[in-house]
């Protein structure tokens, strides 16, 4: 195990109901990086990242976060070692205003969350701030996406799974989301492993990338690959 | 004053109805609504809380503290059912009801049989009191009171408190709320003990109004049925509009034509209404605003 690794991953698989998706994902991530996993769609990229976060059972292989495997922890106590999932599509909670959505990711955290935070994040995420009180499903899906990441950061985590977030988002949003969480990176040394196929967002944020395809992961990509526009280009039309 | 006595008295019927569908109806609806479990047994954690309740103030304790008494032995055993079996078949509701419904029999007939056909109860408290030339029971202006003071408590409770934004995001979006580090089967067990303790909550608030046998949990399952089937699956936008409805229909033929046309008019109410609103009042409004 390579000093500085955050999490990794050794020969994992899983799937639905029986039918394979993940075969054999190797990869490890080091504490500061951002990491991209890229690849078309279907090849299993969101199924990995409900396998890492527990929401997956794994049929094989093991998963580890600072060396230790968290193979039989559920996804709850899993968040609760400072792992915070932003799916796919979101998920705010529908019925509940934006504070309310913060107050459920305070639980990422093992005590309580100053207001302090509260109004850090809402400096942050001015549009929140405006919302608070406004029901989480009426607002538009790049503010359910800030929402979501909100909501994880308000429990300070120390990884974020990051499932697509520029899905269904126009572009000045998305371009406004990559440079946050860059800064966040910078300033408090955040892992993030994002899975994404938006080049412009998978240039802007990724210093590393892994490409994959039919459950396993195909190539590796260097900060210096990935600054060829061309070459993502092709990995993710793969 | 004639007229003030009968609106007074007709308010009073009204009121009464109303209670008797809130309390019968919410443990359920908060079961049903939550988790989307539909409980068979709902009559017999009612039952219990009847039971214990008689039991502790025969014992010695004061009936307010016989009541909590009774809420609380229905809630553990609410857990425990939910511990043993409910747990174990959240993916498959219709195994639920056949499962809850065992509990059920099990229950009554277990009672039946320790417990014999008929336990001496006690006395309704509180007297009656006369306005406007018609008599009223104080007990059952009690029962009013309560059942608004509770909806209140579950909207504080829900709305208010860490477990009910919590237990609202697991409802809403599971496996969201489990990814960040909320421990829905807590959630679920806590929830369903809740239900479980409202039951026997009424139970133990109506025991003094009632003849104890092991089978009186029947009496509510209908009226808890049918409010939770018109109210749809939110207690507050669901179950409280439906009581008040459903009690307007059924005091005012009981006051007019007598108890049968009171549940006959009730009954024929709900079909109505399942008709209009398949998913129930909640369901309508929540589909207004959405």
């Amino acid at each position: 195990m390579p000093d500085g690794t955050l999490l990794a991953t050794t020969g994992l698989r899983a799937g639905y109901g029986g039918k394979p998706v993940l075969q054999n994902v190797d990869l490890a991530v080091r504490r500061g990086e951002i990491v991209a996993v890229i690849g078309r769609n279907g090849v299993g990229k969101s199924t990995l990242m409900k396998t890492l976060m527990g929401l997956l059972p794994a049929s094989a292989g093991s998963v580890t976060l600072e060396g230790r495997p968290i193979d039989g922890l559920p996804a709850h106590r899993r968040a609760r070692l400072g792992v915070g999932y932003v799916p796919q599509g979101r998920d705010v909670f529908p019925r509940m205003t934006v504070e309310e959505n913060l107050r459920v990711g305070e639980m990422l955290r093992n005590g309580p969350v100053p207001r302090a935070d509260y109004d850090e994040i809402y400096a942050s995420f001015p549009i929140l701030a405006e919302r608070r009180a406004q029901r989480a499903g009426t607002m538009s899906g790049g503010q359910q996406q800030q929402l979501a990441i909100a909501r994880v950061l308000i429990g300070r985590p120390g990884l974020i799974l990051l499932d697509e977030p520029s899905e269904g988002i126009q572009p000045s949003i998305v371009q406004e989301i990559g440079q946050r969480m860059v800064a966040l990176n910078r300033a408090t040394g955040l892992t993030i492993i994002l899975v994404e196929q938006n080049l412009d967002m998978i240039r802007a944020m990724a210093q590393r990338c892994y490409v994959m395809d039919k459950g396993r992961i195909v190539a590796e990509l260097d900060a210096e690959a990935l600054s060829d526009r061309d070459t993502v280009r092709r990995y993710l039309a793969v | 004053m004639d007229v003030l006595g009968a609106v007074a008295a007709s308010l009073f019927q009204f009121g009464d109805t109303f209670a008797f569908l809130v309390l019968s109806a919410s443990g359920l609806a908060i079961i049903f609504g939550m988790m989307g479990v539909i409980n068979l047994a709902h009559g017999e954690f009612i039952m219990c809380g009847a039971y214990v309740t008689v039991l502790a103030s025969r014992a010695g304790l004061p009936l307010p503290a016989a009541i909590l008494a009774g809420a609380l032995a229905a809630g553990l055993a609410g857990m425990v059912v939910e511990r043993l079996v409910v747990r174990h078949l959240y993916s498959r509701p219709l195994d639920t009801i056949v499962a809850t419904w065992g509990i059920s029999l099990i229950a009554s007939q277990g009672t039946l049989i320790l417990m014999g056909s008929t336990m001496q109860g006690v006395g309704t408290p509180l007297g009656s009191l006369e306005v406007g030339g018609y008599h009223y029971s104080g007990y059952r202006l009690v029962l009013i009171a309560v059942a608004l003071a509770l909806l209140l408590a579950l909207y504080l409770f829900f709305n208010r408190t860490r477990f009910g934004v919590l237990a609202r995001a697991t409802i809403q979006v599971p496996h969201m709320a489990e990814a960040l580090g909320v421990d829905t089967r807590r959630v679920y067990s806590l929830t369903f003990g809740l239900g479980a303790a409202l039951a026997g909550l009424t139970g133990g608030l109506y025991a003094p109004t009632m003849t104890m046998v092991p089978t009186m949990g029947a009496t509510f399952i209908v009226e808890a049925f049918v409010t939770v089937v018109v109210g749809g699956a939110d207690v507050f936008l669901g179950t409280a509009p439906a009581a008040a409805v459903l009690g307007v229909v059924k005091a005012g033929l009981t006051a007019g034509y007598g108890q049968l046309f009171g549940q006959i008019g009730l009954l024929v109410a709900v079909i109505g209404f399942i008709r209009m609103l398949p998913k129930g009042i909640s369901g309508f409004i929540l589909r207004e605003r959405a």
